[in-house]
Formats: structure tokens, C-alpha cells, sequence
């Protein structure tokens, strides 16, 4: 028997009872307790000092902590559109058919329980599940019948068969950033090095860099001019130019007694259909780190946070590893690479499965052990970021390109790619093709070309940069992946013709409502009423009605929300439309007008009580023109 | 020395520097919309109710510096009907029954329907099974009113020092919780003099043993409609400074 | 010039409690200029049991949520006949004080009713009478079982103001509620 307060005790000794370190202290102690009870909660909270409801909200508001009682085992059922189109529902039903239980249920014996899970970055090598929050790819019937019978014999998921567990990199296509070769360090010894020579050049005689202005070591400003010539903009979606974002972080003052600036990674890569980060930090983890190092030269960065989605959690020893070789090396820790005063570590946080923490600000708050909202702006990150302090927060693609541009020139990095749109950017392709994976490409790579590459037949559309991102139709084929045509953070999921796009708008659309943080009202509840409009359409309820309904709630959101989610949340639905009409209406009824409800089913619990079954006791759910009944 | 102005449908609004369009407004005696913004905190930005259109670009009033020049779209039959669908989201995530509820004529969910002649829910109700907390022996929680607006929650931390709520859940499930291991307001500190108490611009915080006191008529939104009511809401000292 | 046709009304309470009927005939003396403009079709205050049995109704008034299968037929003959369909008070509009028994099961309120020992004789069962409408899982307002043209909420909706929506409607202009005649309670 685990004494509950013992381990709860070490763990929050581990972080030094630091309520910023919720997160993990949260997710640690759940590891070995197997659920937050109310008693964990309440010494959790006693333990770092913290108002226990302020707890118990954080603990609310993810995924993957558990406030009530679960089994020993939690299968998770990565439910991406991909995953469906792999049959992760037939092979979801079978497993709870030999586990003899229902999805979303504990089992009766409080063993286990099996549901779904937003998309786990492996659409490449799906149906993918998540078993105790291991990833376990590339599902089958035989292997969910072996998983069944490990379960029932309570055999320890640590002691199942490797290779199960193993993740393929599956690059296709490398370009200059997977194919780059570059010795750990190497980029931060060429900026120290530029700076020497430039300061031979200048005249020192202002404060500490590290105060962010220039001083006796220009390296941090040029290699932030570097950044800035090189033209890189951020890979998370959003687009914004890295060398300005950089520097107004470096510009902007440190507070209080702690004052310092940040470097925060963005792992979270919620965005179904994006798997390339994970995929990075496998094969260049030195890379993004190296940038990580480089931004914190650059702005005068004390410390630096990876936020791992928790989805990634198999990542956390192998990058842990890491990080300790890079201290060894002198290229973290202090003084890094003998340069004084240059003190730098990098900490790997864990998200709990909240897809709303790869938005900047919620993912800020959710570092600090708060539930991840995003915040009001302005003030932004690089001013107001994390613990108050001047933050950049960059995508991990945007980093290892950062790397590899001190390392080898802004100018050099400006040769690939288009005018506005400088390098290359990595696709995670899924979907109807033959070979699903991980390309990377120069910017102004054309639709058309990638779907050849990937071998895509038949292609209806291909959704690009997730459900927030875009739709095209074949027509559009010829439309490019760039910042001026289509910009993309990486996702490209192909249909081909015998995929229906209405189920597949359908699925986004429980993706944005199970997503949403509920901050806002619009959201909040406008992604659930759009969620249900969908569900009354794909039941065959709909109406010309709801397809207005649809337009007017869109707008309500464009207008209202608070954050990109909410803005972005009507995207699948507004560009289906525009393309793939006849999807939706084909599915709806010719009246103007349709109950919302079920109305037949309506009346199931007064027959069961009644135990009638007569003509009467039944309701059709057309309106009667004529009816003999008043 | 001349204060800058910006203006709202036409109308010049002078403001101070650190306020916000909804503070300079107010303070000008002109009604924007609102249910999450109070006078004595600071802004919050989440009911959306006081969105505006800024230079053509939508904006949440409560939470947007005001700036020279500016140029605030704010009763505009476009912006209006965004809001009417706004509160009828309010009204039918929870369970709004008005006859039976004791706020009804001092409610600001209301009035503001009112104020927008809001007839009906229009979507689908989504009839939430709620709680309703007891347990306190001056307090009554009815969560089923509840529009999350953290008022109570921002009030406690804030000025009482009590943190006696917080919310839990996330998206359509999102819910107020009190500070207790029971989940009973019982349990906690809570106080019929808290500010939290004061607060809810809902029937959530009912005190116990007052019910239907004023009559029909007397009510606080009885004789004037909510857009009169702006004097209430001028920004106080306290919220105009730090915006956060 | 010809006086105007006038128009048909037609009327039904469903989950209602009669109050925004008795509210309507409170409209007063007004009543009788109203009646220069239209006439009743079916209403619990005349015979006509089927709506629209006198040829096409103009206005169908509702007052009450939808709680049963009766309630839906009644509705549906409504909307079938009628031109402009009203939703009148707040049981209509948003289920009202019947609707607070949603977040019960019905088999529990009916066991509850029918099957426990309070007041009714022992072994009493829910009855099964095939003359019995349904009861329904929820009550529902009416927008959510038919198009609903107007909304007049209130419980009940004042006299003046059904008055003035009415006379709105009938002057051809969106009826507007200012203060003191839009209510929800
Ligand atoms: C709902 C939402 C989810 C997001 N998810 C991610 C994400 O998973 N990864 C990411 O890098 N950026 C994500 N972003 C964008 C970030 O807010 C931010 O713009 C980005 O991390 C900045 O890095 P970059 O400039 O390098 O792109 C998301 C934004 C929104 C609104
Ligand atoms: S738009 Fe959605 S995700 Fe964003 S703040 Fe609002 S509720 Fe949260
Ligand atoms: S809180 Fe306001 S809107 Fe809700 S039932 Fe009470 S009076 Fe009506
Ligand atoms: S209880 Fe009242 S004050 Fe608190 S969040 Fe709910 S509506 Fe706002
Ligand atoms: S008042 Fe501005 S968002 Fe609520
Ligand atoms: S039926 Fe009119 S008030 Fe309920």
C-alpha cells in the first residue's frame, strides 16, 4: 500500500512547494496515486500554499487529471478524423465489447475504462491510443484483443510488449532542417564568435547585456540582426516575425525581484493532424534546444521551458537526457561555453491534455499552475509573459530554424524558400495517401506537388493547417504553402473521394467544443450549440434553418470571441460550405423546419413506464399537414 | 489642458490615459452593455457582452485602452444583434426561470435583455442538471443561474482575502466551486458581508430568509431601464489603475 | 372602400396555467376594438375544437410549453394552419416553472408519482390508459418542436403588453416591448 501523504510529500518537495509548479506537482503525484482525491488535493494545496478551489480548478480543467476515482488501467482512443478513417471506432467497440463495459464508463469491477481523446499526433501510424498516458501506435483488432487480455490478467503496462510502444519518425522528405547536420553548440559558438569580431569593432561602454542592451558583447545583437535578415516568421500558425518578436522582448524591462526574461517553447501541438514537433524533438531535439539558447544569448534569458504536450510524455526522459548531456557540455547551465555571465537552463513541463495551452498566453498560465485561459491582451508575452517578466515564446520548429540561422546566416537561410516567405516548412501528411508522414519542403512548394509525393489518388480535398486552418477543393490544387498563399503550421490531412466531408467538419466541430476553455461565452457555448446542430444534421434533422443557424453563430464568434479557438472554431464549417455544399445537403430535409429533438424518442421513458406500444404512443417526427387529432 | 476623446456612434467621449473605452464611456454617461465588468475590479473580458467594433475591428470595450481618434462602433444593428445572441446563449446554458427566481427585477441578465428586447432564448435549452447549495445557513447557491462571470470569485480574492470560489471544468462544463473538500459553501468562511456576497449581478448569492422582499414596481430595473443606470457603474478610483 | 377582412385568431393553452389567457382578457374594453379587427377561430373560449376547420387561421397564439404528445399534435395543427404563430408567456418560450423538472428522469418522477405511498390507494400503476397522451422525457418550449413566427415572454405577459405587440402586428409593424412591458417573470 503507497502511503498517499509520503508520496505526495516527496513530490511537492521536488518542486520546492512552488505553486507555479502545479503542473507537475499535479501530474507526478497522480502517476503514483493513480487520481487526485479530495484529501490529495486539499495537502496539495495546503503544501504550496494556494487556496485549495484554486487547486481543484486547475485539476478541473485537463484532460488527463483525474478528480474522481479511475481504474487501473485508462485507454484513450486518439479520436483525429484520421483515426476514424484508420476504423478507431470498430476497434474502439471491440475492445469495450471483450472488456464488458461502455465507453466513457468505468468498468464494473473499477479496472478500467476505455474513451476517446483529442488527436495524439500519431495520424500518421493511427488509430493510436493512449494507455495510462503511454502512446501506443498502429492499433489493429489482434492487438486490441491481446491489449483485452493484458488488461484483465492486470498485467503492468510497463511490462508489455515493446514494440507496441514504438513511435516511427517517418521523414519523407528532409530539406535543409531535418537533413541539417550540426554539432551541438556549434551555432551558439559561431554567435559568440561573430560578436567577438564585431566588438573589436565597437566601442563597450553600456550596461550588462544582459540587461538587454548593447554592451561590452555585441553577439546577442547581431545575431539578432541575423534573425531579423534571415526574414524566419513563426512556425506555430500565427506567423509572426521572429528577429521583432525577439526583440521587443530584449527591449522590453524586467520587474521586481526576480526580474528576468523567458524562453518558452511551444510543444504543445494540439492542432489535429500536426505531428512534426514531436518528430523534431526525436531526430534535432539539439537543435531546438541550441535555438532555445540562442534566443536566451539574444534577449538575456535566464531560463527556458518546454511545454510537452502530455500527449508526449514518452519524450520527457529521452529530452531530460539531454538537457543533462548539454550541461556537461557546457552549453546550458552557467557560464555556458566559458562566456561569463551567460546562465542559461532549459525544464521540460509536461501539459495535461488541454489543447487550448498552444495558444501563448494560456499556455503561460498554465506554467505558472493556473487552468490555461488565455490572457487579455495587450500586454503581450514578450512584455507580460511569464511571472510577469518579458517572454518570447516560439513554435519548435521556429527555434531549430533559429539555430540553424546563427549557426549559417540569415542570408543563407533567405535563399530558400520565396520572398516572403523565407525556408522551408515541415508538413505532417496523414490521411488518403500512400505514404503518410513527415515532409519538409521549401516555402512556394505547391499543393498539387505534395500530394503527388505523398502518392494521394483521388484527392477531394485536403485540410491544411488543422481543423483552425483551411479547406481546399481540387481546384485550388495549385495554391502554394506559404505565408502569402496558404500558411500552414504543418498539418495537411487528405480526402480522397469516398471520404465524407460533412462527418469530417462533423468531428472538428466536437473537437472545438471539447476544446474550448469556456472562458468566453461565445465559445463556450457557441461551440456546443454548433457541435449539436451538427449532431441534428448527421441525424437526419436538419433544415435550411440550421444551415443559417450555422452562419449567424459563426458570426457571433468572429466578432466576440476571446481567442484564436473561438475565431477560428466556424473555419471547417464557412469553407465546407463554400466547397462541399452538397455534403450538407444531401443530409437535409426539404421542410424549413425541424424539431430539435428526437421527438419519438422523446416519449421512451414514459412508454417503458407505461409499457404501451400502440399507434398513439408514438410521435413521427414530420409535421402533419392534416391531422385528425386536436 | 484639453483631455484626448475618441468617439462612440458619433459621439465624442473624452477619456484619461489607463481607461478603458467602457470606463471613458461610462464616466460620459454613455451605456455600453455589460455583465462581467464592475466598477470596483478590474476588467475581466468574458461575458463579451460590451463588444464593439474599434476602427472597423471588433473589440471587448471593458478590456480595450482607450486611445485618441478612435473610432467605437457600438449600437449598430449588426453589433446588437451579436449581443442579443450573446445573451440568449446566457440564458439557455442555464436554467433561467424568472418567476420563480428572486433576483427577478434586480437581475442585470435580465434588465439587459429587456434592454434589448430579447423575446426569446432562440436556441436550443440546454436544461443543465445544477446544483443547488444549501448548506450555508445565511447563503443560498443556486447554481442553476450561474453565468460565469467570476464576479463573486474576484471579489473574494480581492477584497475579502477569503478565495472562497473558483471554477472548475472546462468549455460547456466549466462550473463555480467553493473552498471546501466537502464542495459545500457550508464549509467554507464565506460571510453574508463579504463583497462576494454582494456581487452576483445574477440569482446565484441569495441571502436566506428575504425572498421575494420588494415588491413588483420597486424593483431595481422596475422603473428605469438598464442603460439608466450608468451612474452605478462609473469607474471608481480602485479599478483604473493597473489593467491586467 | 371595403373594411378590411378580419383576421382569424386562433388560441391554445398547452403546459399553461390559463394565466396568459386570463392576461389576454384583460386587455379590458380593448378587447372590443380588437374584435373589430379579427375574429376567434378555435380558443378555449369557443367551440371550434379543430384549428382551421373554418379555413386558413392569420394569428395562432400559444400559451404553455410542449410536455406531452398531445401538446406536440396540438402544435403541429397550429403551425399547419396558421399564418404568424405566437409563442405567449414563459412557459411557452422557454419551458417555464413546468420545464424545472428536466433535470429529473421522468421514470423516477412517475414511480415517484404513482408508485410510493403518498396519498394514492397501494398498487396504484402509472396508468396506461391508451386515451392518455404521453408525457414527454423534458418539457420543451415551443420553438423547439415548430417554427415560431413572434415571442411575447412574461408569466403572464401583462394585458398591454399583448396589447400593444398585437396591435403592432396588426398595424403591419414589428411589434416592439419598451420598458415596463417586456418582461420574463
Ligand atoms: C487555440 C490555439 C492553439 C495554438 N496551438 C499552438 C501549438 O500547439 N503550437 C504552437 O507553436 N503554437 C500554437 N498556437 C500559436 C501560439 O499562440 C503562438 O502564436 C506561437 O506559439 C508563437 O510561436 P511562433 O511565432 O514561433 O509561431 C496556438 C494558437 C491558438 C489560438
Ligand atoms: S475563444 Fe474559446 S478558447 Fe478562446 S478564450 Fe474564449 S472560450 Fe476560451
Ligand atoms: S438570474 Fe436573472 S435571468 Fe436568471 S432566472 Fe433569475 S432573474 Fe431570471
Ligand atoms: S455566482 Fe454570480 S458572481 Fe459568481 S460567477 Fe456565477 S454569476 Fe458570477
Ligand atoms: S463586460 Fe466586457 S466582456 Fe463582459
Ligand atoms: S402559461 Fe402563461 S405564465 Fe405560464
Amino acid at each position: 500500500m503507497i502511503d498517499a501523504s509520503q508520496v505526495i510529500n516527496s513530490v511537492l518537495e521536488r518542486h520546492g512547494r512552488d505553486g507555479t509548479r502545479l503542473m507537475q506537482i499535479l501530474r507526478e503525484t497522480q502517476e503514483s496515486l493513480n487520481w487526485l482525491s479530495p484529501e490529495t488535493i486539499t495537502a496539495i494545496a495546503a503544501g504550496v500554499g494556494w487556496p485549495r478551489a484554486k487547486v481543484e480548478g486547475t485539476a478541473g480543467f485537463y484532460s488527463f487529471f483525474h478528480t474522481q476515482p479511475r481504474g487501473k488501467y485508462r485507454v484513450l482512443w486518439s479520436d483525429n478524423i484520421t483515426d476514424r478513417m484508420l476504423g478507431n471506432m470498430d476497434l474502439m467497440q471491440a475492445m469495450c465489447k471483450q472488456l464488458w463495459l461502455e465507453p466513457g464508463h468505468l468498468s464494473e469491477d473499477g479496472l478500467v475504462s476505455v474513451e476517446t481523446t483529442s488527436c495524439t499526433g500519431l495520424c500518421d501510424q493511427g488509430p493510436a491510443v493512449l494507455v495510462n498516458y503511454r502512446a501506443i501506435p498502429r492499433m489493429t483488432a489482434e492487438r486490441v484483443e491481446q491489449m483485452a487480455e493484458l488488461i484483465r490478467k492486470e498485467i503492468p503496462v510497463a511490462d508489455w510488449p515493446a514494440e507496441w510502444f514504438v513511435i516511427e519518425d517517418n521523414i519523407r522528405r528532409a530539406d535543409i532542417l531535418l537533413g541539417c547536420v550540426m554539432a551541438p553548440g556549434e551555432a551558439l559558438k559561431v554567435s559568440l564568435a561573430r560578436g567577438a569580431e564585431a566588438a573589436v569593432e565597437m566601442a563597450s561602454n553600456e550596461r550588462s547585456w544582459r540587461e538587454a542592451v548593447h554592451s561590452a558583447d555585441p553577439g546577442p545583437s547581431v545575431t539578432l540582426d541575423e534573425i531579423k535578415k534571415s526574414g524566419l516568421r513563426g512556425r506555430g500558425g500565427a506567423g509572426f516575425t521572429t528577429g521583432l518578436k525577439w526583440e521587443a522582448c530584449r527591449n522590453a524591462p524586467t520587474t521586481g525581484e526576480n526580474a528576468t526574461r523567458y524562453v518558452i517553447c511551444n510543444a504543445d501541438e494540439g492542432e489535429p493532424g500536426t505531428f512534426k514537433d514531436r518528430v523534431l524533438l526525436t531526430r534535432q531535439p539539439d537543435l531546438v534546444f541550441e535555438g532555445m539558447t540562442v534566443a536566451a544569448y539574444v534577449i538575456g534569458a535566464s531560463k527556458g521551458y518546454v511545454y510537452l504536450r502530455g500527449e508526449y510524455r514518452y519524450l520527457l526522459e529521452p529530452l531530460n537526457a539531454l538537457l543533462a548531456r548539454r550541461r556537461e557540455q557546457s552549453l546550458l547551465g552557467k557560464n555556458i561555453l566559458g562566456r561569463a555571465g551567460f546562465d542559461f537552463d532549459i525544464e521540460v513541463h509536461l501539459g495535461a491534455g488541454a489543447y487550448i495551452c498552444g495558444e501563448e498566453s494560456a499556455l503561460i498560465e498554465s506554467l505558472e499552475g493556473k487552468r490555461g485561459v488565455p490572457r487579455n491582451r495587450p500586454p503581450y508575452p514578450v512584455t507580460h509573459g511569464f511571472l510577469n517578466q518579458p517572454t518570447v515564446v516560439n513554435n519548435v520548429e521556429t527555434f531549430a530554424a533559429a539555430a540553424m540561422i546563427a549557426g549559417r546566416g540569415g542570408d543563407w537561410y533567405r535563399s530558400f524558400g520565396t520572398a516572403k516567405s523565407a525556408g522551408t516548412k515541415i508538413l505532417s501528411i496523414s490521411g488518403d495517401c500512400e505514404r503518410p508522414g513527415i515532409y519538409e519542403y521549401p516555402f512556394g512548394v505547391s499543393v498539387r506537388q505534395v500530394l503527388e509525393e505523398c502518392g494521394a489518388k483521388n484527392t477531394q480535398a485536403v485540410q491544411i493547417s488543422g481543423p483552425s486552418g483551411i479547406c481546399i477543393a481540387p481546384k485550388e490544387f495549385d495554391r502554394r504553402i506559404a505565408f502569402e498563399d496558404i500558411p500552414t503550421a504543418g498539418a495537411f490531412m487528405v480526402f480522397d473521394q469516398s471520404r465524407d466531408i460533412f462527418e469530417v467538419v462533423r468531428n472538428f466541430m466536437h473537437f472545438f467544443a471539447h476544446e474550448s476553455c469556456g472562458f468566453c461565452t461565445p465559445c463556450r457555448v457557441g461551440t456546443t450549440l454548433l457541435k449539436n446542430l451538427m449532431d441534428k444534421i448527421a441525424a437526419g434533422h436538419g433544415t435550411q434553418y440550421d444551415l443559417k443557424e450555422i452562419h449567424q453563430l459563426n458570426s457571433v464568434l468572429q466578432i466576440s470571441a476571446h481567442c484564436g479557438l473561438g475565431h477560428t472554431a466556424c473555419n471547417p464549417l464557412v469553407h465546407t460550405l463554400e466547397r462541399f455544399r452538397p455534403a450538407y445537403e444531401r443530409r437535409l430535409k426539404s421542410l424549413d423546419f425541424e424539431p430539435a429533438f428526437d421527438l419519438d424518442a422523446a416519449l421512451s421513458q414514459a412508454r417503458q413506464m407505461t409499457g404501451r406500444d400502440d399507434a398513439d404512443a408514438h410521435l413521427s417526427n414530420e409535421l402533419e399537414t392534416v391531422s385528425e387529432k386536436a | 489642458m484639453m483631455s484626448d476623446t475618441f468617439n462612440i456612434d458619433g459621439q465624442e467621449i473624452p477619456f484619461t490615459p489607463g481607461q478603458s473605452v467602457m470606463q471613458a464611456a461610462l464616466t460620459a454617461g454613455v451605456f455600453i452593455p455589460h455583465l462581467c465588468y464592475h466598477p470596483e475590479f478590474r476588467p475581466h473580458g468574458s461575458c463579451k457582452l460590451c463588444t464593439v467594433k474599434v476602427n472597423g475591428r471588433p473589440a471587448s470595450s471593458c478590456t480595450l485602452p482607450a486611445a485618441a481618434g478612435m473610432e467605437v462602433e457600438s449600437n449598430t444593428p449588426e453589433i446588437l444583434d451579436k449581443r442579443r445572441s450573446l445573451l440568449q446563449m446566457l440564458l439557455v446554458e442555464g436554467n433561467h426561470f424568472c418567476p420563480s427566481c428572486e433576483k427577478s427585477g434586480n437581475c442585470q441578465l435580465q434588465a439587459l435583455g429587456y434592454e434589448l428586447e430579447v423575446f426569446t432564448p432562440h436556441f436550443n435549452q440546454f436544461y443543465p442538471n445544477r446544483p443547488v447549495d444549501a448548506s450555508h445557513p445565511d447563503i443560498l447557491l443556486d447554481l442553476n443561474r450561474c453565468i460565469l462571470c467570476e464576479l463573486c470569485i474576484r471579489a473574494s480574492a480581492e477584497v475579502d482575502g477569503k478565495n472562497v470560489f473558483s471554477l472548475s471544468g472546462r468549455g460547456i462544463t466549466k462550473h463555480l466551486i467553493v473552498n471546501a473538500e466537502s464542495g459545500k459553501l457550508g464549509d467554507t468562511d464565506f460571510a453574508l458581508t463579504d463583497k462576494a456576497a454582494q456581487v452576483c449581478p445574477v440569482g446565484v448569492i441569495l441571502p436566506k430568509r428575504i425572498g421575494f422582499a420588494v415588491p413588483i414596481g420597486q424593483r431595481h430595473y422596475d422603473a428605469a431601464p438598464f442603460s439608466a443606470h450608468v451612474d452605478e457603474f462609473k469607474p471608481t478610483a480602485a479599478s483604473q489603475g493597473e489593467r491586467s | 372602400m371595403n373594411a378590411p377582412r378580419k383576421l382569424k385568431v386562433a388560441t391554445a393553452s398547452l403546459a399553461g396555467c390559463f394565466g396568459c389567457h386570463m392576461s389576454f382578457l384583460d386587455i379590458d374594453e380593448r378587447l372590443l376594438d380588437l374584435l373589430e379587427l379579427i375574429e376567434f377561430d378555435r380558443t378555449p373560449l369557443t367551440d371550434i375544437k379543430h384549428v382551421g376547420a373554418n379555413g386558413p387561421v392569420d394569428i395562432g397564439i400559444i400559451e404553455g410549453g410542449v410536455c406531452n404528445a398531445e401538446n406536440v399534435h396540438v402544435l403541429r395543427d397550429f403551425r399547419a394552419n396558421c399564418k404568424i404563430l405566437i409563442s405567449l408567456g414563459a412557459c411557452s418560450v422557454n419551458g417555464g416553472l413546468p420545464a424545472q423538472r428536466n433535470h429529473l428522469d421522468l421514470r423516477d418522477i412517475l414511480k415517484a408519482v404513482y408508485s410510493t405511498d403518498t396519498g394514492l390507494a397501494s398498487g396504484t400503476q402509472v396508468p396506461n390508459d391508451a386515451e392518455l397522451p404521453l408525457t414527454l422525457n423534458m418539457v420543451h418550449p415551443l420553438h423547439e418542436v415548430v417554427k415560431i413566427d413572434y415571442f411575447i415572454p412574461g408569466c403572464p405577459p401583462s394585458g398591454d403588453a399583448i396589447w400593444k405587440f398585437l396591435t403592432d402586428l396588426l398595424a403591419g409593424q414589428t411589434p416592439h416591448l419598451g420598458h415596463g412591458l417586456i418582461h420574463y417573470d
